[in-house]
């Protein structure tokens, strides 16, 4: 079973790309689960066709506590019988998610969520490591693979390399490693070029170009995937490589986080940061 | 002629010398011999800071502080301890300060409530249990004068509001909701704590609500005193005597109302001076009331106690207080003449929390007894100052001490009794040496005042003389 981490600044596609992804993987016959890791519980509905599911801490907090659980509440199977399940947790501003996030992974652990006939779990984790409870998917050898969405735009390429800092620090303790960056496109100039540099410079790799589609936002208005949505579209097609490459992939390293300065003169040198004049 | 501060020091040096370096360089600095003039710059003790790591510390923290010290002995509060559940069991009515009341009905003292977290209030936050308990505080209990929130550390760590939980509930159910942020992991010991409660009583209670109607030139606060074992009372009972009026307890035994309109009064008296001296330092700045220190164990500083406190008031009151001193006097010869005998000599070593490492020494000189080494939990450098003149020369003075050096202490100072608190109390009874809990006094009391005095002889002629002694084999120092 391999398990695998997905992080990325907030909005930056990560839900999206993951239920893609996972789908062309389930299409090409491995069986998959995903665990969403973010309040919003929004990762799992393009493939449970729903609008949120039941998530581990709410039911928990209905029923009283997470010992009154049953698994078959919250672990459901959707798209090729891909298996779903959502921490879920507060609203923004109160309680602790993170939290959420721990006894919710310890709650599908301990209760058999994780059967030896998986081939992949994936996370699907909310914006950047924020705390600890963030963490909890990389930690303890849960997942040992990372792969990081961003696209060309500044603040997405930052939160790419402030996740790197935060995988390096659980590379050190733990064996977690960088999988590589998914490039969700956003139409910026020499997008491709740009993380393919940025991954050159973390010591991993542009894993794959995703290009931008309204085919996307088409297939999740109906709550689908769009191998699901419009299998022959080339949208599809892009996902399912991705898909093939992750399940190839052997390029894990330990990543090599790019000072401030640096990550500015990437841009720089890519014309994105104009360089002004100094005093 | 030895020198007392040198023959000390080396017994330090030697203790310390099991420490690696740095905590010895630490540690050294926390533990000092006593020069009572103040003029040897390195006897100065360093406080209040964070304790060692890998060390045994004997502190609380500010949990322990708020909860245990301040808040927990008013008697009509309901003091909640908001979070999961252990802190909140652990600090359940362990001080002893006894109060007059129907328990459940119109005081809480003895009663344990707690919102008792469960996953689901850290992940989804505490309000919600917060806000239904508030309700069933004044459902259940309608004479409630109030109600505290005490926070525990996970509060503070997922960043409940409950500061508005208290406003919304204090106006639906009419009296004070107090939200006080003693997490424990706030500050180095309780001590913390005990500011922090200080402040919200200076925020949500003193001076709200009722006022004094009528006012008398002899109104005064007893400020820092538990009433542990009835300690508050037998202080009250001496300063009733003098013809003064007391208004307020802080907060043995103390009402909401009292607290309120505690401002009315025309002095404060404060025993416990590390708990409390914010709460005298703000009236004195708010309301210009002066404050004063008294210390009341032990006949002769007692004496000197109330002397010192009628010299604030006119001749009426001073010649009440040479009567009540002359009415005693007998009583408390009595006591003398009958302990003083069996305890003639004997040496003691203390370490207890802020207050009685210095103001019970001079109980102990009462019945001939020297303390030869003292130390502070959670002292600040204004209770060493106050310490070292009341010391001998040369005797140990410790700050923050762990158990190693107490036990270290002990084996090498030899002292016949230890006063201490429960952590230590079996280790010592384990090593044979006579020792007595001056925290809870042992499930005895009162100590304080004339009635407390003659208790406290009992007590420690049935410490150090008990048969019991004599059973154990005590293995002779370095072995």
């Amino acid at each position: 079973m391999r398990q695998i981490a997905i992080y990325g600044k907030g909005g930056i596609g990560k839900s999206t790309t993951t239920q893609n992804t996972v789908a062309g993987l389930s299409e090409a016959g491995y069986k998959c689960m995903i665990v969403g890791c973010d309040p919003k519980a929004d990762a799992t509905r393009l493939i449970l066709h729903k609008k949120a599911q039941n998530t581990v801490m709410d039911m928990a907090r209905e029923l009283g506590s997470v010992e009154d659980l049953d698994i078959d509440n919250v672990l459901l199977e959707g798209y090729k019988g891909i298996k779903c399940a959502e921490s879920g947790g507060p609203e923004p501003g109160v309680g602790c998610a993170g939290r959420g996030v721990i006894t919710a992974i310890n709650f599908l652990e301990e209760n058999g969520a994780y059967g030896d006939d998986l081939d992949f779990v994936f996370y699907d984790v909310l914006g950047d490591v924020v705390c600890g409870g963030f963490a909890m998917p990389i930690r303890e050898g849960k997942a040992k693979e990372i792969y990081i969405v961003t696209s060309g735009e500044m603040m997405a390429m930052y939160a790419a390399n402030n996740i790197s800092r935060g995988i390096l620090k659980y590379a050190q303790s733990g064996g977690v490693r960088l999988g590589g960056l998914i490039c969700n496109s956003r139409k910026v100039d020499k997008e491709s070029e740009l993380i393919g540099e940025l991954a050159r410079r973390l010591s991993t790799q542009m894993i794959h170009f995703v290009p931008r589609d309204n085919q996307v936002q088409r297939a999740e208005l109906r709550r689908m995937t769009v191998i699901e949505y419009s299998p022959d579209h080339p949208q599809a097609g892009e996902y399912r490589a991705l898909a093939s490459k992750m399940a190839e992939n052997t390029n894990l390293v330990v990543p090599t986080p790019l000072t401030m300065d640096e990550l500015e003169g990437l841009m720089m040198d890519f014309g994105i940061l104009e360089n002004e004049p100094v005093e | 002629m030895k020198n007392p501060i040198e023959e000390t020091r080396k017994i330090i040096d030697e203790v310390m010398e099991a420490y690696p370096e740095k905590t010895k360089k630490d540690r050294a600095k926390h533990v000092k011999p006593n020069d009572p003039t103040g003029a040897c710059g390195t006897c100065q003790v360093k406080s209040n800071v964070k304790s060692r790591p890998g060390v045994m510390t004997v502190r609380g923290c500010a949990f322990a502080g708020a909860k245990g010290v301040v808040w927990g002995p008013v008697k009509d509060q309901v003091s909640i301890s908001h979070g999961p559940i252990g802190c909140g069991q652990y600090s359940w009515w362990s001080r002893r300060n006894y109060y007059n009341g129907q328990t459940g009905i119109d005081t809480f003292g003895t009663m344990h409530i707690t919102t008792d977290f469960q996953e689901k209030d850290i992940v989804y936050g505490g309000d919600k249990s917060l806000t239904e308990a508030l309700r069933e505080v004044k459902e259940m209990f309608p004479l409630a004068r109030g109600i505290g929130i005490l926070s525990e550390c996970p509060v503070g760590l997922i960043g409940d509001d409950i500061e508005a939980v208290s406003r919304k509930a204090a106006a639906e159910l009419g009296i004070p909701v107090v939200p006080v942020r003693c997490e424990g992991f706030r500050g180095v010991s309780q001590s913390l704590g005990h500011h922090i409660a200080n402040d919200t009583i200076r925020d949500h209670i003193l001076g709200k609500g009722g006022k004094l109607e009528k006012t008398t030139p002899y109104d005064v606060n007893i400020i820092g005193d538990y009433n542990i074992g009835g300690d508050a009372w037998a202080s009250r009972k001496i300063l009733e005597e003098m013809g003064l009026r007391v208004v307020a307890q802080w907060t043995g035994d103390s009402s909401v109302n009292e607290l309120a309109i505690a401002n009315s009064a025309k002095l404060n008296l404060i025993h416990c001076y590390r708990s409390m001296n914010y709460i005298c330092r703000h009236m004195e700045e708010t309301y210009g009331m002066p404050w004063v220190e008294f210390n009341f164990f032990g006949p002769t500083k007692i004496e000197e106690s109330i002397r010192g406190i009628a010299s604030h008031f006119d001749a009426r009151i001073m010649e009440k207080a040479e009567a009540v001193i002359a009415k005693y006097k007998p009583r408390m010869d009595e006591v003398i003449a009958e302990y003083r005998p069996k305890l003639e000599g004997r040496k003691v070593m203390l370490y207890v929390g802020g207050l009685r490492p210095r103001h019970t020494i001079g109980a102990y000189e009462d019945l001939g007894m020297e303390v030869i080494a003292s130390g502070y939990e959670f002292g600040h450098n204004d209770d060493y100052k106050r310490t070292y003149p009341v010391m001998k020369e040369g005797a140990v003075i410790m700050d923050d001490a762990t158990l190693y050096e107490l036990e270290e202490f002990t084996r090498r100072l030899r002292p016949d009794m230890v006063g201490s608190g429960i952590k230590e109390k079996y280790s010592y009874h384990k090593m044979g040496v006579p020792f007595r809990q001056m925290h809870s006094w042992d499930y005895s009391g009162p100590y304080h005042g004339f009635d407390g005095f003659p208790v406290f002889a009992r007590d420690m002629d049935m410490t150090v003389n008990s048969p019991v002694w004599d059973l154990i084999r005590r293995k002779k120092p370095g072995t």
